[in-house]
């Protein structure tokens, strides 16, 4: 049975769900440096809806795609771990300050100069931002079909995609011809675990920055196992027009950042009076813990 | 002076909530900007949604009504909100945060090169003084939303490209009517001069109405129950709070064993560990089975007759009274704040 071309899109990404009490610094913003990074979930749901074409269509392959710093490329090796079989971190300091167009502009530029694909899979959004716009931007820019808040691919028949899709008040089912944009929600199944075979086969996967760093033993295994190689791209590896890059790239500019300060700690004891429910309220809604 | 422009979402040949909501805002901001208001409605069997759709203040109405634009997908819808911003250059476009908006907005907006913000709380006219520029851009949409997880309020801001385009939940804006007796005109569209065949290849095979499964672990805002929310019945108070506040509702492993939830929503440490922006414990004592799956919520409002539950040695807010009293006045000045 003939095989697919799969790209999974995935970010690296700050744990802000797990803003605690302890992310926070005494002044009661959020202490960045002490969030964890990790594999955006929904984009989890994402590689778990490739690996489940590839069970289903042995000789698929999926390749992950991640623009970030260098330390995303352990993203890329999570998704090795999953069972991906490679992945390109596209890394440029021309990057850094891209707006979701920008970045879409980026990595549709990369999906061009990789060629062959058949279906390209993301999360529906990221929750460092939640914005949603990455996936179908990269759509539009390749010229293809998307099928946003996907939950299922339920079968790949005749060239073409049946994606069922969860919405707010029901679900919907659509056929859609390849190549397409597929982008997944968190009510999909859950991804799978690593693969202990998986693990011992790429956890000498590298970029070839961390080459530079990596332990001299090790050296050698990359020519004799290719698939250690990670794919490491700049602006020089894609063609890019430097002026849709980066800050200069994005339409959108960020005025003004305002921390949201928490609570500290110590409980306030209010009454059920009118009079202290709407200031219970009013302070949730100011400080934006609600509306 | 370019107008404001509202792409009206078209449920059942009915105009969404949402729309609505986004009309009275557009209608202010154009009001403010002393410009027109504009809007769209792409749907099939749209005759009479002007009747819907002027009150708000509309001065144009685009329709573009056929057999093949209902249910929405997004290439035609696309195609044609593409063209027609082309054509009439608006300054600021608005579109539901909804699975059309967010699926539509991105994709607009990478066409016409235009920056888009998704999800916005507030929209609001303003300056901006480019410094190194040395440039300073009159009656900009400040476009402003919560990022981070919610941990930063972010004002955005788009300089140079148009439309400035932004999607807005449902809810988060007021609906109001401008005047019954508003008449603005109608421009009928001719679909097939902004659309191509090529725009019809996505098939839609099924739709139906299905409720979703319970996703407590995703929620921001949680309102849990316990066994002293007393019966099944009191415990609609909860989903009624947490519908009005856009959350879930969550409980103890006491309500679930009463039987006042199924065990989906169990918290703590034989249920699921959350972790939302905000908890609210209703009639939950606090024991340390179910603080283990809750007590990293970053704030917690804990509702008891007991002065001296446990729950409230880790509350951010202590309320001592009773569920069935305080939920109503919760959402009662809830709503009064927010409209």
């Amino acid at each position: 049975m003939k095989g697919y071309k799969i790209i999974v899109l995935a970010k690296q990404v700050p744990d802000t769900r797990n803003v605690g009490k302890d992310a926070m610094k005494a002044d009661g913003t959020v202490n960045r440096a002490a969030l964890p990074a990790i594999f955006n979930p929904e984009d989890l749901n994402a590689l778990e809806q490739a690996l489940r074409i590839k069970d289903k269509f042995p000789g698929t392959t999926i390749t992950v795609l991640t623009m970030g710093p260098g330390r995303a490329a352990e993203i890329i090796r999570e998704g090795m771990f999953r069972g991906a079989d490679d992945g390109i971190l596209l890394t440029d300091r021309a990057f850094a300050g891209s707006d979701t167009l920008a970045t879409s502009y980026a990595i549709g530029q990369t999906l061009k100069k990789h060629g062959a694909f058949d279906i390209i899979i993301a999360g529906r959004q990221a929750i460092d931002g939640d914005t949603a716009q990455v996936g179908p931007q990269v759509a539009e820019k390749l010229g293809i079909p998307q099928i946003t808040y996907a939950e299922e691919i339920q079968s790949i028949e005749k060239g073409k995609v049946t994606v069922k899709r969860r919405l707010e008040r029901g679900v919907e089912v659509v056929r859609c011809p390849m190549p397409l944009v597929v982008t997944v929600n968190s009510s999909a199944p859950d991804c799978r675990a690593r693969n202990a075979k998986l693990i011992m086969k790429y956890k000498h996967a590298k970029t070839i920055s961390e080459m530079q760093d990596a332990n001299e033993d090790y050296l050698h295994l990359y020519n004799d196992r290719p698939y250690l190689n990670i794919k490491e791209w700049t602006v020089q590896d894609i063609e890019v027009d430097m002026k849709e890059l980066g800050l200069t790239g994005s339409p959108t500019k960020v005025k003004k950042v305002e921390n949201v300060v928490l609570q500290s700690k110590g409980a306030k004891v209010i009454t059920s009076s009118d009079e202290d429910m709407d200031q219970l309220m009013r302070e949730l809604i100011e400080n934006h813990t609600i509306g | 002076m370019n107008s404001v422009f509202v792409y009206c979402e078209i449920e059942d040949s009915q105009v969404a909530e949402v729309s609505m909501e986004l009309l009275t805002k557009g209608r202010a901001l154009a009001t403010e900007l002393k410009c027109k208001l504009e809007a769209i409605a792409i749907g099939h069997q749209l005759d009479g949604i002007e009747k819907d759709i002027f009150p708000y203040g509309v001065d144009v109405l685009h329709i573009a009504d056929d057999k093949r634009l209902a249910p929405y997908t997004t290439l035609p819808h696309t195609s044609i909100v593409v063209k027609l911003f082309q054509e009439e250059k608006p300054q600021i476009a608005l579109m539901g945060a909804s699975s059309v908006g967010r699926d539509l907005g991105p994709r607009v907006s990478s066409a016409l090169h235009s920056g888009l913000t998704a999800d916005c709380t507030s929209l609001v006219i303003g300056d901006h003084e480019d410094k190194k520029a040395d440039k300073v851009y009159e009656n900009l949409l400040y476009q402003i939303r919560p990022a981070f997880g919610g941990n930063i309020i972010a004002t955005i801001i788009n300089p140079d490209c148009r439309p400035q385009m932004a999607t807005v939940r449902e809810g988060v804006m007021k609906k109001e009517i401008l005047d019954p007796k508003y008449k603005g005109t109608i421009n009928k569209l001719d679909v097939s001069k902004y659309t191509t065949d090529l725009d019809f290849v996505v098939e839609m095979i099924e739709r139906h109405i299905e409720k979703s499964k319970v996703n407590i672990k995703g929620a921001g805002i949680i309102v849990a129950g316990g066994y002293g929310v007393g019966s099944k019945e009191n415990f609609n108070l909860l989903f009624e709070l947490a519908e009005v506040l856009g959350g879930e509702v969550g409980a103890s492993r006491a309500a679930v064993d009463s039987g006042y939830v199924e065990h989906g929503r169990q918290i703590g440490q034989t249920g699921t560990t959350v972790r939302p922006k905000l908890y609210i414990a209703c009639g939950i004592s606090g024991q340390i089975q179910h603080r283990a799956g809750m007590e990293e919520s970053a704030q917690i409002i804990a509702i008891n007759t007991d002065p001296e539950a446990p729950i409230n040695s880790i509350a951010d807010y202590v309320i001592t009274g009773d569920v069935a009293e305080i939920l109503p006045k919760m959402i009662k000045f809830y709503k009064a704040n927010t409209k």
